[in-house]
């Protein structure tokens, strides 16, 4: 029930990002989810994307490090309060989180979380066993 | 004013006479004292009855800081250790260091070398001298400190760093002659100013600046913002330390102290010896050295001599600023850094691709030290911790290997740009030719 993500380093810089979705919208990637953590020197651009083989070539071809990392994917209500039960849920099993960013669908009640965690496959079993719904990478890439 | 008139002007003739005469005396020893001079001219056909006088001096092979290398620590040394009194060392490239060794009568001979400087800069018998050149195994400090005794100035032997203290005791001591390197020179002015005590509280006249390569547009900063006369001196530690040359008060060229090193410029790459005024590397022989003579050589240093006599009445050969570098050796706040060093550093951390640059600039007046590593697909983190870790392993090893402080960036691949031949590896933007 993980989901692969496609993470690339790029340097802090004007136009570096334009340079990457230039080259995912030249080679018909449809991204679902993105997000970057940013330093003083340099970015790690984090996303969801269809045809996530096609997808790391291409950015490979264009010169860039780039790696996938397994992500967890979840839905959780869109309302206040949404996201802090499965936080709460995950601090009580002693899962610390690496990061997480959120997607929030049109047209949804709900609201996309992803986070990387150190080990994903306990993860997921809390949270399903929480009712939390996780979902499939399918489900994601069709987003 | 001269420390030693019957030498510093000679007339050129006898000059000669005695560079023959101490040059025929240095291979001697060399030959009969040590294997490895003995050997390489064997090698190159040559007995000492071969070298008649300075006109013979091109027939004798090249010494390079390799054959120092080779030789770690004391192969190259003439004289056996209980003689040697005091032992120097300067960064190497790979980690050992390259050693010279002094015997009683080196140190003699520094001292009076050191005293030519420091009195071609302003320095006299009532003169105080602050010494913030680093004292240790870096020639800078100790030998300025010999020199300045040796002429009887009051020395304060405060060595480099603690920049506030350096101004109070500069202000309280009364300190009229300064000897540093010119970027720190700049940086003790910049802290006066920003400190806000008046001029009129010191009594600072002469400064007395090297280990570096500078600018003219550096001294007049200097001289302006310190209200002092600045000179250049120049010297290396393989030869002696400072005190191989030195700028008089007419600031056109170090005199170089030719009763004891001869100098020659070559073509670097061809070896051959080239006319007076001509640009090319800058080759010595000590006549006169005994721990550790060396025979020409190799300083990788470029730049051009002039014979024209000088105003000052010294009759000395003057060198130009040093032009360049043959190599890839960069000085940074005074501290030679190869571009190999931060090559082994990175293969050794092992977690970094070997495509790396320095960029050295000059902010504030003190060097700055850019280095950027390119990050691969191999090495590259989805996690920004463990690549901001990363960056902090380097920058501590800079640290501990060169005692420098770098700001190591994270590139990415291709950014730095590779080149058919040699790699180009550093990125100068100091300026330190420029006028």
């Amino acid at each position: 029930m993980l989901v692969k993500q496609i993470s690339v380093f790029i340097e802090n810089k004007k136009g570096k990002l334009a340079e990457i979705t230039r080259v995912l919208k030249d080679h018909n990637v449809d991204i679902s989810a993105i997000s970057i953590a940013d330093t003083e020197n340099f970015g790690i651009l984090r996303m969801i994307a269809n045809n996530q083989e096609n997808a790391v070539k291409c950015i490979r071809e264009a010169g860039y490090p780039v790696n996938t990392t397994e992500v967890i994917a979840i839905e959780v209500p869109d309302h206040p309060g949404g996201l802090h039960k499965v936080l709460e849920i995950l601090e009580q099993r002693g899962i610390s989180i690496e990061y997480l960013y959120s997607f929030v669908r049109a047209k949804s009640e709900k609201a996309l979380i992803l986070f990387k965690v150190e080990n994903p496959e306990t993860a997921v079993e809390t949270l399903e066993g929480s009712g939390v719904k996780v979902l499939s990478d399918r489900e994601v890439y069709e987003l | 004013m001269y420390w030693n008139q019957a030498y510093e002007c000679m007339e050129r003739s006898q000059l000669e006479a005695l560079q023959s005469e101490r040059l025929i005396n240095t291979i001697q020893r060399v030959y009969y004292n040590v294997p490895y001079y003995r050997n390489e001219m064997q090698k190159a056909g040559l007995t000492p009855e071969d070298i008649k006088g300075i006109e013979d001096l091109s027939k004798l092979p090249f010494t390079t800081k390799q054959d120092l290398r080779d030789n770690y620590p004391y192969g190259l040394f003439a004289v056996p250790l209980s003689e040697i009194v005091r032992i120097h060392a300067s960064s190497g490239t790979t980690g050992k260091p390259t050693v010279v060794g002094y015997t009683r009568q080196d140190i003699a001979t520094w001292s009076e070398l050191m005293a030519r400087t420091l009195t071609c800069g302003g320095t006299r018998k009532d003169s105080v001298i602050q010494i913030a050149y680093g004292y240790g195994l870096f020639t800078g400090g100790l030998g300025a400190h010999y020199g300045a005794e040796r002429i009887g100035a009051s020395v304060i032997p405060i060595s480099g760093g603690n920049t506030k203290r350096q101004i109070m005791l500069m202000e309280d001591f009364g300190t009229t002659v300064l000897a540093c390197t010119p970027s720190y020179a700049l940086y003790i002015a910049e802290t006066i100013k920003e400190m806000g005590i008046p001029r009129e509280n010191f009594k600072l006249k002469y400064g007395i600046f090297g280990a570096e390569p500078w600018t003219e547009a550096m001294r007049r900063e200097i001289e302006e913002k310190l209200q002092i006369s600045a000179i250049d001196i120049y010297g290396l530690s393989e030869v002696i330390g400072p005190g191989v040359a030195s700028e008089c008060q007419c600031k056109q060229g170090l005199h170089i102290f030719e009763d004891h090193f001869i100098p020659e410029i070559i073509n670097p790459d061809t070896g051959e010896v080239l006319p007076a005024g001509s640009k090319g590397e800058l080759v010595f022989t000590t006549i006169t050295k005994e721990g550790l003579p060396v025979i020409r050589y190799r300083t990788r240093d470029i730049t051009s001599l002039t014979y024209e006599p000088c105003p000052c009445g010294r009759t000395h050969v003057r060198m130009h600023k040093v032009l360049g570098r043959t190599d890839d050796m960069l000085i940074i706040r005074g501290v030679n850094v190869f571009p190999s060093q931060i090559e082994s550093l990175l293969i050794e951390i092992g977690e970094t691709e070997p495509h790396y640059m320095l960029v050295v600039d000059r902010v504030d007046n003190l060097d700055n030290l850019e280095v950027w590593v390119e990050v691969s697909d191999r090495l590259f983190s989805d996690e920004v911790r463990r690549l901001e870790d990363l960056n902090r392993k380097i920058t501590h090893e800079i640290q501990s290997t060169l005692g420098l402080t770098a700001r190591v960036k994270l590139v990415e691949p291709k950014t730095i740009a590779r080149s058919e031949g040699k790699a180009k590896r550093v990125i100068d933007k100091r300026n330190l030719q420029g006028g």
